[in-house]
């Protein structure tokens, strides 16, 4: 770079600077001098429209043309719903929608029950505030990140070398023969899973011990001067009083579940029949160059997650009217 | 009023000033190269331009590489004034197209696959050869590489730059020398080797692997493109590629048996590493480096392995015919026949003209630009006015070599050349999933239906 590319560089962004707060300025000013009558709507408008362009060009356009790519092939041609066809019929995207599957049963059931028998059982012991970190820490963790840790984990030598995989060492503790955990079918499915429930539960376990505590004193104590052992206390006064919460759990879970990409990629890339749909449509568009499926998948994606969505904000609308 | 005025605008400008003097000391300012100092009597026949006109190129070249490529023409630069600037990203392949159709593709640009070459030119981005460079590919190229750069229509439009070549088995020449093993001469030779050093017993003989993160399996790829190429023949390969004979023809699933004779049998892999489950977890940069133990003797990998071999204790690994590892060809199956290769190489295009633009393209298909380039280090070409001395290792020369003999039928990378669901999609799993165990018709029916109909 020379010295005359790195001024007008520097002139270029200086003008930028300028021209928005110009355009910004006379918007403002504008609007001020907007007509008395209708002025409320003027404003709303022109402080929504920005918003709204964003959303339009960053989520409306992209989310129709997705659905039009999806009836195309890789050169663009029209080819029907052959892209679903071929997701409903092949072997291979077959097991990825079974995965898929397999995956939004278990992790936000598991998570959440583990997430929640947790905070029961640490609610107001000594030390809480310890074991909540303890298990809350793995939130804090990306995807990525985590899949490299448990690859590690998991990982494989021959039998007679150094285990340098924690699970292999353990097996080889107790007298057995290593095992290649992440190529073996169907087992790497669920020990995949296992770590998407590592993370998740911090978060299940935060939220519900958080809405254990907003359950009020009387209740329990009413409940306890009833006679009732802790198992009754917990089916109908804990469950009850938390049942918001445990819907936002369960589905914030199930939603991120449903789009789980990082923790696949990183640690089998999609091999050994462990992918799932958020996997695969990243797989067909952009290595395959298969935008057109890709682009189906998504959509089905979509129509996956939008149930569970729907679902949320009305349990959360309902709760608002009962307030 | 006034005086106040002017001092709350004093502070900001003079940052200003500051940052701006202190940034400038940031940007060298390129001077111009002396020409006198240059001999330029290689470039005349490029012509002079005055007032440096500027030649873009676009290319996945990057780091050393590109600082070596962008030396290769620091001399042309000088003695014709044009100004050829470089920029390597890694996204060039996914944006190329993007670009060209905004019209904001670079005027010149170094596509590394011919795949990616016949959609760009298919859809009419790319401008057809100017005749000073199709006539220096007629002089210096072979048929099979000019081919590469002609499109469906018939018309060439861009020429050949660097290659690579694949196929190579690596070998310990110390461990040959003291066992008595010959490099074989043919397919079957080679089998009859395998057996040997596994019958001698202390090891394994083949060490593998295809493990590449998302990437896993393009390897083993490699394995079986060599396989169909030198025992089908190369009209088969380009049929093939093509999908003119389906992917489960019995010439593939021939060539699937013979690797499989070697990868799937437990006797013969995987020296150092483990069983054959072992491949597939195994990262390909490592899966040689068990010859440096002794724990393995024949590795296949292309010869960029070359610059993989490391060794624990962290001292150089010297790669040579009387050194710690070398490597012959995969061996043809009649002796003295034609040798094929597969291999890979760049193609130059260009998405504008002018004659500066010519200028630098016909330059890029030159033999001077292939030696200058050779001598910086790290590459080859397959050009034929390419002086082998100019090689940077025996391996390269080796390669130069090849690539310059006339029996030598040459084929690019068959799975670059496949269509994207397949080359770097289908027949990489169906690679990972032969591996772990699927049977070669299986295999190869599920690679076959993902064939996308067009």
């Amino acid at each position: 770079m020379t010295t005359a590319d790195l001024l007008g560089k520097i002139i270029q962004v200086v003008g930028a600077l300028a021209a928005f707060s110009l355009v910004i300025g006379l918007v403002l000013f504008l609007i001020d001098r907007a007509p008395k009558r209708g002025r409320d709507y003027w404003q709303l408008a022109f402080f929504i429209a920005p918003a709204l362009i964003l959303l339009g060009v960053g989520l409306i356009y992209p989310a129709f043309r997705t659905s039009l790519l999806a009836f195309t092939n890789s050169s663009g041609k029209w080819v029907g719903g052959e892209n679903f066809v071929w997701m409903f019929t092949q072997p291979a995207a077959l097991i990825t929608l079974g995965n898929t599957l397999i995956w939004v049963v278990l992790v936000p059931t598991v998570a959440t029950a583990i997430g929640l028998g947790y905070a029961v059982f640490i609610d107001k012991s000594r030390g809480e505030k310890y074991f909540k970190a303890l298990v809350f820490m793995p939130m804090a963790i990306s995807f990525v990140g985590a899949g490299i840790i448990w690859r590690f984990i998991y990982d494989y030598r021959v039998a007679g070398n150094a285990q340098i995989g924690l699970l292999n060492q353990i097996v080889v503790w107790f007298g057995g023969q290593p095992v290649q955990w992440l190529q073996t079918t169907p087992i790497n499915t669920f020990l995949l899973i296992v770590v998407m429930i590592w993370i998740q539960t911090g978060f299940a376990m935060v939220i519900l011990s958080a809405a254990i505590k907003g359950i009020p004193t009387e209740q329990v104590e009413a409940a306890e001067l009833d006679g009732t052992n802790a198992w009754q206390r917990f089916t109908n006064v804990t469950l009850p009083g938390i049942r918001g919460s445990l819907v936002v759990v369960i589905t914030t879970i199930s939603i991120a579940t449903l789009k789980v990409f990082d923790i696949v990629r990183t640690m089998t890339a999609g091999n050994f029949n462990t992918s799932v749909i958020a996997n695969e449509m990243y797989t067909q568009a952009f290595r395959a160059g298969e935008q057109g499926r890709g682009a189906a998948l998504a959509i089905v994606l979509f129509l996956m997650v939008l149930p569970i969505v729907i679902y949320n904000v009305r349990i959360l609308r309902k709760q608002r009217e009962i307030r | 009023m006034s005086v106040n005025h002017y001092r709350r605008l004093a502070v900001p400008v003079a940052t200003a000033a500051v940052i701006g003097l202190a940034l400038t000391a940031c940007t060298g300012d390129i001077a111009a190269q002396d020409t006198s100092k240059t001999n330029c009597a290689d470039y005349s026949s490029y012509g002079t331009f005055k007032n440096n006109p500027e030649v873009k190129i676009g290319g996945t070249i990057q780091d050393v590489e590109a600082d070596r490529l962008v030396s290769s023409w620091k001399d042309f630069e000088a003695c014709t004034g044009i100004k050829v600037s470089y920029q390597g990203t890694k996204e060039f392949e996914a944006q190329i197209a993007v670009l060209a159709e905004g019209g904001n593709a670079p005027d010149i640009g170094i596509i590394p696959q011919p795949g990616l070459f016949n959609k760009l030119a298919d859809a009419g981005f790319l401008k057809k050869a100017p005749k000073a460079v199709e006539a220096n590919v007629d002089k210096w190229w072979s048929k099979d590489w000019k081919g590469y750069g002609t499109a469906a229509d018939g018309a060439f439009y861009a020429a050949p730059l660097m290659a690579s070549v694949k196929g190579y088995v690596w070998y310990s020449p110390a461990e040959f020398k003291a066992k008595g093993y010959e490099t074989p001469k043919t397919l079957d030779e080679l089998m009859t080797l395998t057996k040997k050093i596994a019958a001698d017993g202390d090891h394994k003989p083949w060490c593998a692997g295809v493990g590449s993160g998302d990437a896993t399996g393009w390897a083993g790829t490699d394995w079986v493109e060599d396989y169909v190429l030198r025992q089908a023949g190369a009209d088969t390969y380009d049929k093939w590629i093509k999908h003119e004979i389906p992917f489960n023809d019995p010439a593939i699933a021939k060539a699937f048996d013979s690797v499989g004779s070697i990868l799937k049998n437990p006797d013969y892999v995987n020296g150092g590493l483990g069983d054959v489950s072992s491949i597939i977890s195994t990262e390909f940069g490592d899966a040689g480096l068990p010859i440096l133990d002794g724990k393995c003797s024949l590795h296949h990998q292309a010869s960029f392995y070359e610059g993989f071999w490391k060794k624990a204790d962290g001292s150089k690994v010297t790669v040579s015919p009387t050194g710690d590892v070398y490597a012959f060809l995969l061996p043809p199956v009649k002796a003295g026949g034609e040798q094929a290769v597969t291999g890979g190489g760049e193609l130059v295009g260009a998405f504008k003209s002018s004659d500066q633009i010519t200028a630098v393209l016909s330059y890029l298909s030159s033999d001077t630009w292939a030696n200058n380039r050779v001598k910086e280090g790290g590459v080859i070409s397959a050009n034929t006015g390419l002086d082998p001395k100019n090689a940077s290792s025996d391996l390269l020369a080796q390669s130069i070599k090849i690539l310059q003999d006339p029996k030598t039928v040459f084929r690019f990378d068959g799975s670059d050349l496949m269509p994207g669901a397949v080359g770097t999609d289908s027949f990489w799993k169906g690679i990972v999933s032969w591996l772990s165990g699927d049977g070669t018709s299986k295999v190869l029916d599920t690679i076959e239906a993902s064939w996308p109909k067009s």
